[in-house]
């Protein structure tokens, strides 16, 4: 059942808040031994905020995601909840406050269902990198859910929860809502507040929904988009009624192909539902046109200079002394900070702040952070100069299905390659979303949307027709328990 | 391959204490992560200016007023070691 059925049934009182969130955390306990989306379950918080919200209900008007449950990724503070961002540097890490948008959430009368697994301070690709156990994805329990909101999405995926938080730098809510088969939404830049998300790369970072179907997830996106006092980079632009745009019709809506998101790194199969996800959107009447983006190559590379140089700034706060996991035996204050970083972090977050301290070191900070500044306004130029003539571009979110569990452990670099098609939005703080087009061996298959900053209405207007019409199953497959 | 010198370097002004095999990892891993880069290098970039901010912001301004924050309680609930209302760490200034 999607959010905003149950929520229909909600305020008709054919059903109660916390008889869905007793279904919801019975639905948990059966499937999570095979699933692992949690790192916490949240059952007694979510039981009281279920009976808050049968009262506001039966009090009158509510909005539609009161008594709702919903799951947050492990790395949006959550007050008086513990927030481990996947990383044993924080666990045990209670904040004493909420993040802007849990804060929101918690206002409307939302149900926090639990923490959701993530790659370890969200760096990584398919949460394999998170300090305490992967997670499986719902459709095929060998293989990942992607990342690094893969609880998030194996979460939905397995109807854990409703709906979900997760957070997108370099693609991590489209990447693994296209390996679980369910919508997530990257919004532009600025659209919803950061405060409170434990920052990652903080010119890239964006938090966003994850649903099963592109309704929830705009009712989601509005719940949670705008201007914050607190977090100086969002935008103070009116939110608009994104759900009101659904249903509309994408005749004349100006569709473009980028040709370099079609390469040979591109699995037959995944092209093939991509391509006919495109010709049935020109059935709808919108109009398709190649297009091209050639600073496409250099996205990558400059992803990865940008992103752990940030990083590596970012995470500079933990060393063991305000909070977090410390080294109480060390007598020397640098060594209490350089033990408890080496023994807090995992591997693939020490690999990142090396590199990005190195891209920033005198001798070389112009050689790779600068120059990647500069890649940075070439590739931003292409989309801002695509966008003179379309209205959104349409492309695979990922080169391949979910792959196998343990597949590119070893293999940073191939890892880093599932995200070649999403990173280049990212860094042109464009709005991406993931809507289900199908399914390759079995496993679910995303196309992409992109737009241009705040264009997030024609992309869930066009991705709701397209939804409406190739009638993907969203079927969550049920496990044997 | 990066030489050993420089991975030092990197890994103290990243203050973390890699240990032998660590080390001897995240040399090659740097190296072959950092082969990504040389592409960028061909890349024409005499006339671009570099983006540090995707979506145009005017810094925003507020009165200069005071207001509520966290409580002490609030800010040492998860400090490794407090006394007396204080973070404790291993002396900074020492004889040496």
């Amino acid at each position: 059942m999607t959010a905003h059925e149950a929520s229909g049934l909600l305020r008709k009182r054919e059903v109660s808040s916390v008889e869905l969130t007793e279904a919801v955390l019975g639905r948990i306990g059966e499937v999570e031994q095979s699933i692992g989306a949690h790192i916490s379950v949240t059952s007694d918080l979510a039981m009281k905020q279920a009976a808050a919200a049968d009262l506001a209900i039966q009090g009158g008007a509510v909005h539609s995601l009161c008594g709702i449950p919903i799951g947050l990724k492990d790395v949006l503070s959550t007050a008086d909840v513990e927030t481990t961002c996947g990383s044993r540097m924080l666990e045990g890490f209670v904040p004493p406050f909420d993040a802007t948008v849990v804060g929101k959430l918690r206002e409307i009368g939302a149900v926090f269902t639990g923490k959701l697994n993530l790659d370890e301070f969200a760096m990584g690709s398919s949460t394999e990198n998170s300090a305490f156990h992967v997670t499986r994805n719902p459709w095929d329990l060998t293989r990942v859910p992607g990342g690094s909101s893969g609880g998030s999405a194996a979460a939905v995926a397995a109807c854990e929860c409703m709906v979900s938080l997760g957070s997108d730098t370099g693609g991590s809510i489209r990447q693994p809502a296209s390996f679980c088969g369910v919508v997530g939404i990257k919004p532009t830049y600025g659209r919803v507040s950061r405060f409170g998300l434990v920052a990652f790369a903080s010119s890239l970072d964006q938090i966003g929904p994850i649903a099963r179907d592109v309704k929830d997830a705009a009712i989601v996106l509005e719940a949670i988009s705008g201007g914050d006092p607190k977090d100086s980079t969002s935008l103070h632009v009116e939110v608009p009624n994104y759900s009101e745009v659904l249903g509309r019709s994408i005749e004349g809506v100006r569709v473009g192909v980028p040709l370099e998101y079609f390469g040979s790194g591109l699995d037959d199969d995944v092209k093939e539902l991509v391509l006919k996800a495109i010709d049935q959107l020109d059935d709808l009447g919108a109009k398709v046109v190649d297009v091209s983006l050639p600073h496409t190559e250099y996205a990558l590379a400059t992803y990865y200079l940008l992103a752990p140089a940030e990083a590596s700034a970012n995470l500079a706060r933990y060393n063991g002394v305000k909070y977090g996991y410390s080294d109480l035996d060390s007598s020397d204050v640098n060594d209490m900070m350089a033990f408890s970083r080496a023994r807090g972090f995992g591997e693939e977050v020490k690999r990142r702040i090396m590199l990005g301290t190195y891209a920033l070191s005198s001798g070389y900070y112009d050689a790779y952070y600068l120059k990647a500044q500069k890649v940075r306004t070439l590739i931003k130029a292409d989309f801002d100069e695509v966008f003179q003539n379309v209205d959104l571009l349409v492309t695979p979110v990922s080169p391949s299905v979910a792959f196998p569990l343990g597949d590119r452990v070893d293999d940073p670099y191939g890892m880093y390659m599932s995200d070649v098609m999403t990173i280049p939005a990212s860094i042109a703080g464009i709005a991406g979303l993931s809507v289900p087009c199908g399914f390759a061996e079995g496993l679910p298959v995303g196309l992409q949307m992109l737009g241009p900053a705040l264009s997030e209405p024609i992309l869930l207007q066009t991705a709701y027709a397209y939804e409406q019409e190739a009638k993907v199953s969203s079927k969550a497959p049920f496990l044997d328990v | 391959m990066l030489d050993r010198d420089t991975v030092s370097h990197v890994a103290q002004l990243a203050c973390i204490a890699l240990d032998d095999d660590e080390f001897s990892e995240m040399r090659s891993q740097l190296a072959q992560i950092l082969d990504l880069f040389e592409s960028l290098s061909l890349l024409q970039t005499d006339q671009v200016e570099p983006t540090a901010r995707v979506v145009p912001l005017e810094l925003p301004l507020r009165d200069d007023e005071a207001k509520p924050s966290l409580s002490q309680d609030q800010v040492l609930q998860n400090a490794p070691r407090i006394e007396n209302g204080h973070i404790v760490v291993p002396a900074v200034l020492t004889d040496s």
